[in-house]
C-alpha cells in the first residue's frame, strides 16, 4: 500500500520553512531599503523648493534650466557618436565570423572598456581632446568634448547589448534568408535587426539613462557654467555637475538647487528606465 | 501517382552528384556520395538517424556552410553548371534552389511580407501589382491561399504548423526556384498537415524539381519516384547504399542493408 498522502511534515521541517520565509522576506525588505530612504530623502528636500522659474532661468539666477539643455545637448552628442558606432560593433561582433580571433579581440578590449573607470574617461578625453582643440581650434572646455566623454562610457554598452540581442534572433532566420538568396547585409537589415528592435531600444535606453547621470567625464570636459552656453564649443553647465558645485554653496537658494536639480535628474532617469524594463520584459 | 516506365537516360538531369565528400572539420560526414535528380521528379533520400541525409541535402545549395565550417570534395552540378566553382554567386545558386527546412520558420511579419521577400531581396525591381500577383500565385501554388487571403497583412507567426510550414514553400516558390530542397519538411507537423503537404508535393512537381529528406519510410514511398538509401556504419561516414526508383527500392531492393531499412529491422 503507498505511504497515506496526508501524513503531514515534520513540525521540525515545518518551523525551518517558516523561518527561512521570514529571513528572506526580511532581507528583501533590507535590500530595498536604501532606495526607498534615497527616494524619500531627495524628494522631502527636492520637492518643496521646486518652482516652474527653475526651469526657465540658468544657474546664475536661481534656476537649473540651462544644466538642463547642457545635460540634454551632451547626451544628444554622446547618443550621435555612441549608438551607430555601438550598434555597428555590436553587428560585427554577432553576425561577422564570431569565432576569429580579430572579432574575440575586439570583444575582450568592449568588454575592458566597460570597466574603465569613468574619472579615467574624463581625464582621457581631456588630454585627447580638451587639450587638443585648444591647441587646434581655439576652444578648451566644450558641450563637445564632455559629449564624447559620455559616449565613450556609452559606446561598450550598446555594443555588448547589440552583441547579446542579435545573439538571442533565432538562427533559423538566417538560414531562411540566404536560403531565398539573401545576402549578408539583406538579411541583417531587413530580418535579423527588425526582429531586435525593441531590445535593442532597451539597451540604448539603457545606456542614456547611465550616460545622463554620469559626473566624473564632465568634470574637466564640459566644466561648468553659470549661465547660458554661448554655443557647443564654450563650457556647458550639467544637472551632476551642477550638484556637485553647489551642493556645498553657502547660499541657501543655490543650495535648494541642488535637490531640486538632483529630484529632476532622478526623474528623467527613472523615466527612461521604465520604458526601457518595459520593452525588456515584454521581449521575454 | 505518375507511372515512370521511361528509361533513366530519357530524363533530363536537373542536379548531378559526382562522388561528392563531406567534412566537418577534420571529421568526414558523407563519403563519395553518386547520384542524379532527375528535371520535374521528386527524389527522396531516406536512412536512419545520423547517416548524413541532412549534411547532404544541405550541400545542394551550400546553405550547410552558415552552420559551420565544412569542407567538401567531389563535384555537383546544377544543370551542367558547378555549384562549388570558386566564383558562384552563392545568393543566385540559392534563389534556384531553394529549401523548406525542418521546423517551419517564417520570419516575424506579416504572411505578405514573408512571401514578397524573397522577391523584393532579388536584383529586379518588381512593380507591387506585380509582386501581389507572385504572392497570391506562391500562395495558391503551396494551396494555402483560401486559409489566408482574408488575412495576408497578419503576422505569419499566428498560424498554426502545418499552415507556416506552408508558408514556407509559398516563400521558396515565390522567388521561382528550379529545385526545391526540403529537409524533413513534415517532422515538426501533425498527420493531417503531413497530407497537406504530401499533396502539395505531388501537385508541385509538374512545375519543379524537388529532393526531400526524411526519415519516414511511407512518406518516401507515397511521395516519391526516386529513392535514395542512405545509411552509416560504425565510422560513422555516411554513404549512399542504394538510389533507384522508389517502386524498385521498397519492392526488390538490392543491398541486403537497404532491405533490411525498408522491411523495418533496423532505422
Amino acid at each position: 500500500m503507498a505511504t497515506k498522502l496526508t501524513t503531514p511534515l515534520s513540525p521540525l521541517r515545518n518551523v525551518f520553512d517558516r523561518g527561512m520565509t521570514v529571513l528572506a522576506f526580511g532581507l528583501t525588505i533590507v535590500g530595498i531599503l536604501p532606495l526607498i530612504s534615497v527616494l524619500w530623502n531627495i524628494i522631502s528636500k527636492g520637492l518643496p523648493g521646486l518652482t516652474a522659474v527653475m526651469f526657465t532661468k540658468p544657474i546664475i539666477d536661481d534656476g537649473f534650466a540651462n544644466a538642463v539643455v547642457g545635460t540634454l545637448t551632451m547626451i544628444t552628442i554622446a547618443s550621435l557618436l555612441s549608438i551607430p558606432i555601438g550598434i555597428a560593433t555590436g553587428i560585427y561582433l554577432a553576425e561577422y565570423q564570431p569565432t576569429t580571433r580579430i572579432n574575440r579581440t575586439i570583444k575582450f578590449l568592449t568588454t575592458i572598456l566597460t570597466g574603465v573607470p569613468s574619472i579615467v574617461v574624463g581625464i582621457f578625453t581631456y588630454n585627447a581632446v580638451v587639450l587638443v582643440s585648444k591647441r587646434l581650434f581655439d576652444f578648451s572646455y566644450s558641450a563637445v568634448a564632455g559629449g564624447i566623454a559620455l559616449a565613450i562610457l556609452m559606446l561598450p554598452i550598446i555594443a555588448l547589448t547589440t552583441e547579446e540581442v542579435l545573439k538571442l534572433v533565432p538562427n533559423n532566420f538566417r538560414l531562411a534568408s540566404s536560403g531565398l538568396g539573401g545576402s549578408k547585409f539583406q538579411t541583417i537589415t531587413r530580418i535579423i535587426l527588425p526582429a531586435a528592435v525593441p531590445a535593442l531600444t532597451t539597451g540604448v535606453l539603457l545606456a542614456v539613462a547611465r550616460g545622463i547621470g554620469e559626473t566624473a567625464p564632465l568634470l574637466f570636459t564640459a566644466l561648468f557654467a553659470q549661465d547660458w552656453a554661448d554655443n557647443l564649443t564654450s563650457p556647458t553647465a550639467s544637472l551632476p555637475i551642477l550638484i556637485f558645485n553647489l551642493y556645498n554653496d553657502p547660499d541657501p537658494v543655490k543650495n535648494q538647487l541642488v535637490w531640486t536639480a538632483s529630484l529632476f535628474l532622478l526623474g528623467v532617469v527613472l523615466v527612461i528606465n521604465l520604458p526601457a524594463r518595459f520593452l525588456a520584459n515584454r521581449n521575454r | 501517382m505518375r507511372e515512370i516506365h521511361k528509361p533513366a537516360q530519357e530524363l533530363e538531369t536537373a542536379i548531378q552528384v559526382n562522388n561528392l565528400s563531406f567534412f566537418y572539420g577534420a571529421s568526414r560526414a558523407l563519403e563519395s556520395i553518386n547520384m542524379t535528380i532527375f528535371k520535374n521528379h521528386v527524389t527522396a533520400i531516406i536512412g536512419p538517424s545520423g547517416c548524413g541525409k541532412s549534411t547532404f541535402i544541405k550541400a545542394l545549395n551550400r546553405i550547410g556552410e552558415l552552420e559551420g565550417k565544412i569542407k567538401t570534395e567531389g563535384q555537383v552540378e546544377l544543370y551542367g553548371q558547378d555549384i562549388y566553382h570558386p566564383q558562384v554567386n552563392l545568393n543566385q545558386l540559392r534563389r534556384q534552389v531553394g529549401m523548406v527546412f525542418q521546423k517551419p520558420n517564417p520570419f516575424p511579419m506579416s504572411i505578405y511580407e514573408n512571401v514578397a521577400y524573397g522577391v523584393k531581396i532579388g536584383e529586379e525591381k518588381v512593380q507591387r501589382s506585380e509582386l501581389d500577383n507572385i504572392v497570391e500565385s506562391a500562395l495558391q501554388g503551396a494551396a494555402i491561399w483560401n486559409e489566408v487571403k482574408d488575412k495576408l497583412h497578419k503576422s505569419a507567426l499566428g498560424l498554426s504548423g502545418g499552415q507556416q510550414q506552408r508558408i514556407c514553400i509559398a516563400r521558396a516558390l515565390a522567388v521561382k526556384p528550379k529545385v526545391l530542397l526540403m529537409d524533413e519538411p513534415c517532422s515538426a507537423l501533425d498527420p493531417i498537415a503531413t497530407i497537406k503537404i504530401e499533396d502539395l508535393i505531388h501537385s508541385l512537381r509538374n512545375d519543379l524539381t524537388i529532393a526531400i529528406v526524411t526519415h519516414n519510410m511511407q512518406q518516401a514511398a507515397r511521395v516519391s519516384d526516386y529513392t535514395a538509401f542512405f545509411s552509416t556504419d560504425e565510422s560513422r561516414i555516411g554513404r549512399m547504399v542504394e538510389f533507384g526508383e522508389t517502386k524498385q527500392i521498397f519492392s526488390f531492393p538490392v543491398d541486403k542493408r537497404t532491405n533490411d531499412y525498408v522491411s523495418g529491422r533496423f532505422g
